[in-house]
């Protein structure tokens, strides 16, 4: 069993610690297993059921995703959420590299990075009331902004056209400068004479980001890409703030959906089999993306 | 060897002057290309649109609502004023404050700020202490089944927390804490598996030679976490603990689950609020910016102080 205690040099404590090391995983344990591992076993059986907290669940077998399969708000929702994920993580992903480009040729201050970083300290519920007011389509500083251009005013949270791009705009203005300095630790592990090399052969600035930058960010631009992803599907904060899913449900997205079933009308099953859904999406989505990234295979060697 | 002329370690070397874009950043003198001063300006609009948020905030909140109506662009604060500062302190009577534009309900700001702090410093204590448990026996003890166990824990960074909520909260519901500060600790309490990937990485490179001094002076492995792995990974125990301190503090959708009355409510759910809230006469934009602003203003502070490490921890802690 345990290990004799052997004395080679460097290795004096060499004993068998498991009594101790159980110990010392025990609180963790507990919160693996009863926050982790128990509620998605538990969230997987609730989809196969009816549930309304008072009367005891019942086992309905595959209805709730047959009912799900012919549920318009359902498809509707889906196709909000992705919407946005595509808006969100497309402009963040474009701004957070021309942040990070730019820091890194300009500046490596950690002011500069601070400055960049400092909307993602404030709440999503504090970022989308400060830009529910500044893009209010009476008051806000935004509309005026327009108005003095010369365009019409925008409903950005009334309108069902603006609503989502809206959202996704104000989730890239928390997040962008998080992302960047992500991006910003990935270009740091280039080696300078990667860039040297390419500069000797005359090779200009934009050549040289798309030459060499770019294809050798790869692997970390797919790990940041997959982070932000699995969070973007996750919006609920902004949304939940703003516009609750309106108007009517242009905003109704897939965690705003499964938290009306759950806590308006107490459909607790049909709620989990939507949480079902999303893990699907998000098992899918990560795979593809994983495998199309090729992410955490580098070509620097 | 092509980085002669342009090594970063002589910072003082006179810049080639026929090479003007093509230097290492850390370079003292450089001749401005239109180039270099573009990027400069693209940077200084991002920091606009990334900090002007936050002048608004202020300017809003030190303004008053019935000049905000009047003057909605003007970039200093209009007809300046506390009043929504006051509001949300509860300084204002309620025909004061409804005189305001202010909703006049009784707004316990304190007790939700002493909820929210509450809740993010018992859950960032426990969290990074069990994690550090937890990270010191997957990295410093030695037992059978230690990588078998450390790939389970592995797995659970495959379980969106999204999905864990509506379980969590039946879990919860089930042990009374429904609309308890303890049943919106409950789940962070223990640990999470990046917090202990996250320490783990750097009690690995803890050097060997200190602990096994001491175990030869007889300490016992409980004494060398304590006295000796914990003091010399000060810096990344901080680090865990701050973007833990910002996270619990940010949370939303799971006290917004758990929470009915102003007992447990935490500031970002009362905040949410708002909207529903809204008195007849419009939103009160100045209390609630002034609201804001003063939910936000602990992270702000805490960043001022540690924005160092929180900015240089960012890069690995994402990656790694």
């Amino acid at each position: 069993m345990a290990s004799p205690s052997v004395r080679a040099p460097g290795r004096v404590g060499r004993r068998d610690d498991t009594r101790l090391a159980l110990l010392f995983i025990l609180p963790a344990s507990i919160g693996l297993v009863a926050f982790y591992f128990w509620p998605l076993v538990r969230g997987i059986w609730l989809s196969f059921t009816s549930w309304d907290l008072l009367s005891p669940a019942e086992f309905v077998g595959l209805e709730n995703y047959r009912a799900m399969a012919a549920d318009p708000v359902f498809w509707n929702a889906v196709r909000v959420t992705l919407l946005y994920v595509v808006i969100n993580i497309g402009l963040q992903t474009v701004v957070a590299l021309v942040i990070a480009v730019l820091m890194q040729r300009l500046s490596r201050s950690t002011l500069l990075r601070s400055l960049v970083l400092a909307p993602y300290l404030v709440s999503n519920v504090v970022a989308a009331l400060v830009f529910l007011w500044i893009l209010d389509y009476q008051l806000g500083i935004g509309n005026q902004v327009l108005e003095w251009v010369g365009l019409d005013r925008i409903g950005f949270f009334t309108s069902e056209a603006w609503a989502i791009p809206t959202i996704a705009v104000v989730n890239v203005w928390r997040h962008m400068g998080y992302t960047a300095l992500l991006i910003f630790a990935g270009l740091q592990a280039i080696p300078p004479t990667t860039y040297e090399a390419a500069r000797v052969d005359g090779a200009s600035e934009v050549r040289t980001f798309f030459g060499i930058t770019l294809p050798l960010l790869r692997p970390i631009l797919g790990l940041v890409l997959i982070i932000s992803v699995i969070g973007s599907f996750q919006v609920f904060d902004t949304v939940a703030v703003t516009t609750n899913g309106g108007p009517v449900d242009a905003s109704r997205v897939l965690q705003l959906y499964i938290y009306d079933k759950a806590f308006g009308q107490f459909d607790f099953g049909y709620a989990s089999a939507l949480s079902v859904a999303m893990l699907l999406i998000l098992v899918v989505v990560t795979f593809f993306q994983y495998r199309m990234t090729r992410a955490g295979q580098t070509d620097l060697n | 060897m092509t980085e002669t002329t342009t090594a970063p370690a002589a910072p003082t070397t006179v810049p080639a002057p026929d090479t003007p874009r093509a230097a290492p950043p850390r370079r003292r003198r450089r001749r401005v290309s239109p180039g270099r001063v573009l990027a400069w300006a693209v940077m200084i609009l991002l920091l606009l649109v990334t900090l002007f948020p936050f002048y608004w905030m202020l300017r809003t909140a030190l303004s008053s609502n019935g000049a905000l109506y009047a003057n909605s662009t003007s970039l200093l604060p209009v007809d300046f004023s506390w009043g929504g500062f006051e509001r949300v302190f509860g300084l204002q009577s309620t025909e004061e404050a409804i005189a305001q534009g202010g909703s006049g309900a009784s707004i316990d700001f304190w007790l939700y700020l002493r909820n929210s702090v509450v809740v993010a410093t018992v859950v960032t204590a426990c969290q990074v202490f069990f994690s550090a448990m937890a990270a010191y026996a997957f990295s410093r003890l030695r037992w059978r089944g230690r990588n078998v166990v450390f790939g389970v824990f592995l797995l659970s960074l495959m379980v969106p927390v999204i999905f864990t909520l509506l379980p969590n909260f039946l879990l919860v519901r089930e042990l009374g804490l429904v609309d308890t500060l303890l049943g919106i600790m409950l789940p962070g309490l223990f640990m999470t598996p990046f917090a202990i990937f996250f320490l783990r990485q750097f009690f690995m490179n803890v050097s060997t030679e200190v602990e096994e001094a001491a175990l030869i002076d007889g300490a016992s492995k409980v004494r060398v976490f304590f006295a000796i792995i914990i003091p010399m990974s000060v810096g990344p125990i901080a680090t865990i603990s701050i973007l833990t301190y910002i996270g619990s503090w940010n949370d939303y959708f799971w006290p917004l689950m758990v929470s009915y009355t102003d007992d447990s409510r935490v500031l970002t759910v009362a905040l949410g609020n708002f909207n529903a809230q809204t008195p007849q006469t419009g939103p009160d934009w100045a209390g609630l910016m002034a609201a804001t602003l003063v939910a936000a203003l602990p992270m702000i502070l805490l960043f001022l102080v540690f924005a160092r490490r929180i900015v240089n921890s960012i890069g690995f802690s994402g990656i790694k």
